[in-house]
């Protein structure tokens, strides 16, 4: 075995010394019928090292992979342009190889570069504070929502219809067991955007995408207006990708911002593992869920950095603790924090502007073909167009282009929500557009 | 080590780490692309080269103790070796380029890799399936509670919201039964090391019929095997609850026993301590949940299926599902490596793992046993437990002092003060990755480091004296809130 040191020679030398005659002497207080019991036929045969790769790169080959076609597939996942530098960095053993910093003594690599992420996090959204990381976009926004009842005490939220199913079946799936009850704010049929006239005095918070589901950009002011009137919250789930050129969040006033870090330098991956990004004003700092690092010194007077506000966890407040995480998603953050160093100022607008101006050719082209926008309001990189067939049907026509189609809208087959980034070229649009003008014309069947 | 100013203090205006490309469809005014959406007028974003980027968070990582580096014996984390061939596989594009999204027909590749591990680790857990989907362990204590929330409610059973946590228990369990709407009722540990039983029948008699279940951990959190555990999973099935096994532990049990046969019903496993994915500085890791068959109505969707044709699909199809605790289909690339380390095992030699984990431990605990004292003196499994109360009582010396000494030897410190009920604790766990010289040259270590704790105390207590930093004033951090490089004027 490739990875275990022990020689039987060792072995036989450590039994003696714990005093032992068989390695089964130290399992002797698992029943007997519980070992009797232990059956691992359903596993696979032990694999060589060479066999072992040979079968990892025969298993990923069997699959039509972002690199050998164009997506135009987003939904909360996107193709985002990945700088190798992240990649350089995240797979050095110094950070992938270490544990959380409870030590930081010999953990200040992690510890500043969590720093350094809260930072960055804090300005792109334009809040006061931000956590260290959540498991993903959808926990976190739970997390949001469960953290403005705390504070509000008020034990009803309001989230729009166009809220991204996932976060909604996430969110919901938490709020059930706490008895925490759900209304939506409907969507407006013509502009795609949320309807925010429903909230009452009973509401914790009204929850917006942004952009939503359908990729259209909210007006975040009227609803942070709206909440105020009542004495609620605005919480907001938004696309870091967006916030290259739209306004934060922060200076409109929300008062809590979540969101999908996967864009901001980490793969597609299949949906997994994902960054949550969690941000607030300060005044909340205390009910955050999560690891928070500050800066201070150390006995010599040097800057440094450790975990703090640790009473809130759950290793100390246990059943009381703001919330139950523990592992987060360090090495995420880390490559959100490189991506965001070396994109920069100028590399991150560029990447956003290139996302408006690509997808909006793209929805002119369309239209110019036949193939019309459902909703009139502004979008950013996403928009959903109704298809002149089932949209299965045109995404097996777009593989055979090497293009992977949007996404079918659950309920609605002949809708599809289309993603466009910066990575697509003129000639893939030019070609997705094509074959949707082919389904026009009625040459496919 | 000399300190590394913020990559905020590293900007200069005007440079440029990533060329974009310059727009290739005719620009048209944003203003007019987007009328009537507020746009920001500043980003305040650094501005370095590729190289500044590189060499600033290279220099940040020198200062970080690794696995690949030494040994990291921190106790109920199983700091593992990290196999390469993993990181080769992450990278491969049918796993790491993929869309979560795309049509099955697509990734069927991708999907084997889900469907394989839900068989997997159900045979390793001894369970009747799996969900892949919890991002981590405690994600994982979290739908587990939820899956026995559902199987209580469906059952008329909505009023059982009692559950039975022992006190030595890692702190997520009682904050995932708070999430999970459950009160906790907290549970001694006798002085064996082991769930009192007096005390559980008194608290499982005393909750009656709102007992929902009970969090074990097994291997315990003082790293014994909870020999009763066939008695005390009776003793709360008889009452209607269902057990939990807080999988963290599994490391001691992998390839010899499984939760399933101990009578546990639900149970998660974290592939970040067991199964070789790197804790990443804190994560992400992946924290499957392993359920009995009464259990599978309620799953989260979608699982993975083969069908007839040998085709690899998503079900959706749970009428009775309690929803999603996760976006998509779980930490993915974590799942693709846990694929791997067990590929390389396989059923033939799956039960080295448990053996060397389990004899490296114990070895540790009698040979270090002869110069600290071990806290429960039985066999231990994967880990081994230590209380420097005597030494403290001695010398002064507490076990945070002994702990920050280890790291001048070159060391990480072992886990301390968990858990709670073992006075000034030290918690070691030596993995199966470990060899027997690097084993005995940190009890070594440790033995000079309690004869320090007579001759030469200030070393000890003013330790560490080689790392980056000394020890840091987290008082001042929690009082002076400095959480983000403020923005330049
Ligand atoms: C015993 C025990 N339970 C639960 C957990 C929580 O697991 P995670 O950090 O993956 O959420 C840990 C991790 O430290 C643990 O040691």
């Amino acid at each position: 075995m490739s990875y275990l040191p022990n020689t039987d020679a060792e072995r036989g030398k450590m039994l003696a010394a714990i005093g032992v005659n068989n390695i089964k002497d130290l399992f002797v207080h698992i029943p007997q019928a519980v070992q009797d019991a232990a059956d691992y036929s359903g596993l696979t045969d032990s694999l060589d090292d060479l066999t072992l790769q040979r079968k990892l790169i025969a298993m990923s080959s069997n699959a039509a992979d972002l690199n050998s076609n164009a997506c135009f597939l987003g939904a909360g996942i996107y193709d985002h342009f990945i700088p190798p530098v992240v990649g350089s960095v995240c797979n050095r053993s110094e950070f992938y190889t270490a544990y959380t910093p409870y030590q930081p003594e010999v953990s200040q690599g992690v510890l500043q570069s969590i720093y350094e992420f809260q930072s960055l996090i804090t300005r792109l959204t334009g809040m006061d504070v931000a956590n260290a990381s959540m498991y993903d976009g959808a926990t976190a926004l739970a997390e949001a929502v469960i953290m403005s009842c705390d504070l509000t005490k008020r034990r009803s939220v309001v989230l729009p219809a166009n809220l991204h199913p996932s976060l909604r079946s996430v969110v919901e799936t938490y709020l059930d067991p706490l008895g925490i009850s759900i209304r939506t704010a409907a969507q407006n049929q013509e502009t795609g955007a949320t309807e925010i006239d429903t909230l009452t005095e009973n509401d914790a918070c009204i929850v917006l995408q942004q952009p939503n589901f359908h990729g259209v950009i909210e007006d975040l002011g009227a609803a942070v207006a709206a909440a105020k009137a009542v004495g609620a919250q605005t919480v907001v789930s938004v696309d870091p990708m967006s916030l290259g050129i739209l306004e934060t969040p922060g200076s409109l006033g929300v008062d809590i911002v979540v969101g999908e870090g996967q864009g901001l330098g980490c793969f597609p991956a299949f949906g997994g593992p994902l960054l949550g990004l969690f941000a607030c004003k300060k005044e909340y700092i205390r009910r955050i869920p999560g690891r928070i690092v500050g800066g201070s010194v150390d006995t010599s007077g040097r800057r440094a950095y450790t975990m703090t506000l640790r009473t809130r966890e759950q290793d100390i407040r246990r059943d009381t603790a703001t919330s139950n995480i523990c592992t987060n998603q360090a090495l995420f953050a880390l490559a959100a924090t490189v991506y965001l160093s070396v994109m920069g100022k100028q590399g991150f607008k560029d990447a956003s502007t290139l996302c408006v101006q690509k997808s909006h050719y793209l929805a002119a082209k369309l239209a110019a073909a036949g193939v019309a926008q459902r909703f009139s309001g502004p979008f950013f990189k996403e928009f959903v167009i109704t298809c002149p067939a089932p949209v299965v049907d045109i995404n097996k026509a777009l593989l055979e282009k090497k293009i992977i189609g949007g996404l079918p809208l659950p309920g609605a087959p002949n809708e599809m929500l289309v993603c466009v980034t910066e990575q697509r070229t003129k000639e893939e649009l030019d070609s997705f557009v094509d074959v949707l003008a082919s389904f026009v014309k009625g040459e496919v069947a | 080590m000399s300190t590394e100013p913020t990559i905020f203090e590293k900007s200069r205006s005007g440079r440029v780490g990533v060329q974009m490309p310059t727009c290739d469809v005719p620009v048209v005014d944003i203003q007019d692309l987007l009328p009537g959406v507020a746009l920001r007028t500043s980003l305040p974003l650094p501005e370095l080269t590729e190289g500044d980027v590189m060499r600033h968070f290279l220099r940040i990582s020198q200062k970080n103790y690794c696995v690949d580096k030494g040994f990291y014996p921190l106790g109920s984390c199983t700091m593992k070796y990290n196999p390469k061939i993993n990181d080769v596989a992450v990278q491969m594009p049918g796993f790491a380029r993929v869309h979560p999204f795309q049509p099955e027909e697509t990734v069927q590749g991708t999907l084997q890799v889900l469907f394989d591990m839900q068989n997997w680790l159900s045979a390793i857990l001894g369970m009747d399936a799996v969900s892949l989907q919890p991002a981590a362990g405690a994600h994982g204590e979290l739908l587990g509670l939820m899956l026995i929330r559902a199987y209580h409610v469906s059952r008329g059973d909505a009023h059982r919201n009692l559950v039975l946590v022992p006190t030595a228990a890692h702190g997520t369990n009682p904050a995932s039964a708070a999430r999970c709407g459950y009160k906790t009722v907290p549970i001694n540990t006798d002085e064996r090391g082991l769930t009192c039983i007096d005390d559980l029948k008194r608290q499982i008699a005393a909750c009656g019929d709102n007992l929902a279940g009970m969090m074990l951990t097994n291997p315990n959190t003082v790293g014994l095997f909870e020999e009763d555990i066939c008695l005390i999973c009776d003793l709360v099935h008889a009452a209607g609850g269902q057990m939990y096994c807080d999988g963290a532990n599994m490391n001691a049990l992998v390839g010899t026993a499984r939760p399933g046969d101990m009578g546990f019903d639900v149970m998660h496993v974290n592939l970040h301590k067991t199964f070789s994915v790197p804790h990443g500085g804190g994560g992400p890791g992946s924290g499957p949940v392993g359920i009995k068959a009464h259990l599978a109505p309620f799953l989260p969707v979608p699982v993975v299926v083969k069908d007839d044709e040998g085709v690899y699909r998503l079900n959706y199809d749970l009428p009775q599902t309690i929803g999603k605790v996760g976006p998509y289909y779980g930490a993915y690339l974590a799942v693709v490596r846990a694929w791997a380390y067990i590929a390389h095992f396989g059923k033939q030699n799956i039960h080295m793992i448990s053996e060397d984990a389990v004899l490296n431990a114990n070895y540790l605990r009698v040979e270090l046993g002869k110069t600290i004292d071990i806290a429960y003196d039985r066999i231990c499994m994967h880990e081994a437990v230590f209380s420097l109360k005597n030494l403290k009582a001695q010398t002064g010396i507490k076990a945070l002092e002994v702990a920050k000494r280890i790291i001048d030897y070159g060391y990480h410190p072992p886990t301390m003060y968990f858990p709670l009920i073992v006075p000034e604790c030290l918690m070691i766990e030596p993995t199966e990755t470990e060899s027997l010289e690097t084993i005995n040259d940190f009890i070594q270590a440790m033995e000079k480091i309690v004869a320090e704790c007579f001759t030469d105390p200030e070393t000890v207590k003013s330790a560490p004296h080689t790392a980056p930093v000394g020890r840091i004033d987290e008082a001042t951090a929690a009082r002076n809130l400095d959480l983000s490089w403020p923005l330049e004027a």
